[in-house]
């Protein structure tokens, strides 16, 4: 952690991210809570956890589609400000995203060229001859042609909406984009031509993405390092060689386990750490350690104190009482 | 395999099942001549993506299409001997959760939300005299402690909003099962979970499947839960079946160009960083027009020129393996598959 700090600042700062949503007079949902991890230029960082343990939520926060509940999040070591128009479309120029959906995150009534050229209008000022050929040039690296400019995204199948959203944020030259489950609606053949596609964009355009999914053999392909979380904390985080090696969290250990392996006789002789119940609701949560219940290796002091996320060595860190014992 | 050797007694059996829907658009032959067997006991896995009609042969056998818009155009299913499509609604009835059960995809929306669990549990034994009220209760209970549900009393007079997704799927699993049915028919009953309910489900539905006898037919497009589940497999593709075989059959001597991409094409935990994936190009056939020749040849790495001409037919190869692929034929020049870890020409 050290070194890297002296290296350089990070691109994306997360630091004490909250966000909570009241739901009730009494109740609030605490969907982040006090989440901190840094994103460097130029890597790759997974975010990983079930669904409702609030990765998507936090990478919401980030790029302020949520604003945050308390906590904050520096952009080049300074801290976003959305306050006016013009810093809004000037961070909107640099952070991006793609959704989870692409049948619901493109607008039905218009265009593949305006969809695509919408940010392009507002940022840059393109003739209409300019736009056009940025537009082409954009669905050609993405895999798509010019004559799908002028056709509506119901004419296309899932891949190639999610190229559509793909170009789309790549269309205002961004530095650092989000991808909120960008692969999990589609075909399994069609997800690799799409995580093929990115691997390939970040290397053409020296890109910085936040990934995020569920699927931890996805996240370990094209992840440098992994944030697992856990109701809206991160259970551990680390370099993925080393997180995968080594997993030190009990969570991280029975999600590990829980993958079903392609390969009949290593899925039908392994042996899985069996988890106990479901995620509970995070709505009012009990102290002491939030996976305690579920856990197979909780003891007394984990339902009393909640662990701190502590540095193992290398910026592996976890947030578990017995971790090192 | 070894111990279905014994019970050799064949409960169902496809033959060349052709279905089409009526659409505005035309006819989509969804199925198109599909034969398989179930035996006893065993437990056989569907693979193939969104669209090739694993989903439509699994909801034939119990007749849950829509009639009309869909139509059987051929092919006949016999269970236990007896004709199914040749069956009216009324008679359905006798077969559908007692003889044949069915676990839905989506927990979600497959459960009545203004009925109790219980009574959902039950539905099965309506219109069955020789099964008590007291009995149906006390069965559905004891269905829902099986299937690891705590407190199974109070579960039982609750509604499916009160439940989770996982629990959701644990009641849909209870009420397939509680009519002690031969067959359960599963249609990706762990799609849309977590990993670690998924695995508590998978669990589960072996251990069921061991304890009761059942025979499963398993739909999914996760190769890593046709590996964990599944003796025997069906790789179907536009509408047909492209290869078959016992699960090791497929994983390790994998005889079509299909079923191998479509394990190529996904992520492994132990596959470098640096190795690209290799994705199978192009997209699904439309099933309005199906090409003439096979239907993946658009596709396929080695299309020879009579791939595009003629449909291939099934060429066995070993016990219990087959592939529906040209290359096996036996004039067909010997191919290597292609390695991933080779440079991929761009």
């Amino acid at each position: 952690m050290e070194k890297q700090a002296s290296v350089a600042t990070p691109l994306v700062q997360v630091k004490d991210l909250c966000k909570y949503f009241r739901i009730s007079r009494r109740d609030v949902l605490k969907a982040v809570d006090h989440v901190s991890f840094d994103i460097m230029r130029g890597e790759t960082v997974g975010l990983v956890g079930e669904s409702g343990c609030g990765k998507s939520t936090t990478g919401r926060c980030i790029t302020y589609l949520h604003p945050p509940t308390s906590g904050e999040v520096l952009y080049e070591g300074k801290p976003v400000d959305i306050s006016s128009r013009p810093k809004r479309l000037a961070f909107c120029k640099k952070v991006q995203m793609i959704f989870q959906n692409p049948y619901a995150s493109l607008n039905g009534r218009m265009t593949v060229k305006e969809i695509v050229g919408e940010g392009m209008r507002l940022h840059f000022s393109y003739t209409e001859q300019e736009l056009t050929e940025r537009v082409e040039e954009l669905l050609a690296r993405v895999g798509l042609s010019r004559d799908h400019m002028s056709r509506f995204p119901h004419e296309f199948s899932g891949g190639q909406r999610q190229r559509i959203g793909i170009a789309r944020a790549l269309s205002v030259n961004p530095e650092f984009i989000v991808c909120d489950e960008p692969i999990s609606a589609l075909d399994v053949s069609i997800q690799a031509q799409v995580i093929n596609m990115l691997k390939r964009l970040q290397r053409e355009f020296g890109l910085t993405y936040l990934f995020i999914a569920h699927d931890l053999s996805v996240i370990k392909y094209i992840s440098d390092r992994v944030v697992v979380m856990y109701l809206g904390e991160v259970a551990e985080t680390g370099e993925t060689e080393e997180l995968f090696a080594h997993p030190l969290h009990p969570y991280t250990r029975s999600l590990l386990s829980a993958i079903p392996v392609a390969d009949p006789d290593v899925a039908q002789a392994s042996q899985r750490i069996a988890l106990k119940g479901e995620i509970p609701s995070p709505i009012n949560l009990k102290p002491g350690c939030r996976f305690a219940e579920r856990c197979p290796e909780a003891e007394e002091r984990c339902f009393r104190e909640r662990p701190e996320l502590r540095d193992m060595g290398c910026g592996h860190c976890v947030a578990c009482h017995r971790a090192g014992r | 395999m070894e111990n279905s050797q014994k019970t050799e007694e064949v409960l169902l059996d496809v033959n060349n099942l052709t279905f089409s829907f009526h659409t505005y658009g035309g006819v989509v032959k969804a199925v198109r001549g599909v034969s398989f067997q179930v035996k006893k006991g065993e437990i056989v896995g569907i693979v193939g993506e969104s669209g090739c009609g694993k989903s439509v042969t699994a909801q034939c056998i119990l007749k849950l299409n829509p009639e009309p818009p869909g139509f059987f155009e051929d092919g006949s299913i016999r269970y236990k001997g007896e004709d199914i499509i040749a069956k009216k609604d009324r008679e359905m009835r006798k077969i559908r959760g007692v003889e044949i059960g069915f676990i839905f995809q989506d927990p979600m929306t497959s459960l009545n939300p203004t009925m109790r669990i219980g009574k959902q549990i039950e539905e099965v034994f309506v219109g069955r005299p020789e099964v008590s009220k007291a009995e149906a209760r006390q069965r559905a209970i004891e269905m829902l402690k099986l299937v690891g549900i705590s407190d199974a009393e109070r579960r039982y007079a609750q509604y499916p909003h009160e439940l989770s997704g996982g629990m959701k799927q644990r009641v849909m699993i209870a009420r397939a099962l509680v009519g002690k049915p031969q067959i359960v028919i599963a249609d990706e009953p762990t799609t849309s979970l977590d990993v670690t309910i998924e695995a508590q489900i998978l669990d589960l539905l072996k251990q069921l499947q061991k304890e009761l006898g059942t025979a499963i037919i398993f739909i999914t497009h996760d190769l890593g839960v046709i590996a964990k589940l599944c003796d025997r497999v069906l790789v179907m593709y536009g509408g047909k079946i492209m290869e078959r075989g016992s699960v090791r059959d497929i994983f390790y001597r994998t005889a079509h160009p299909y079923t191998h991409g479509l394990m190529h094409s996904i992520p492994r935990l132990d596959l470098s960083k640096d190795t690209e994936l290799e994705p199978i190009e192009g997209t699904p056939p439309d099933l309005f027009a199906p090409p003439a020749g096979c239907p993946f040849a658009s596709r396929c790495e080695y299309a020879m020129k009579v791939c595009y001409e003629a449909l291939p037919p099934e060429f066995p190869l070993e016990e219990g393996h087959a592939s529906a692929c040209w290359l096996k034929h036996p004039d067909a020049p010997p191919v290597e598959w292609k390695n991933p870890e080779e440079g991929r020409k761009s």
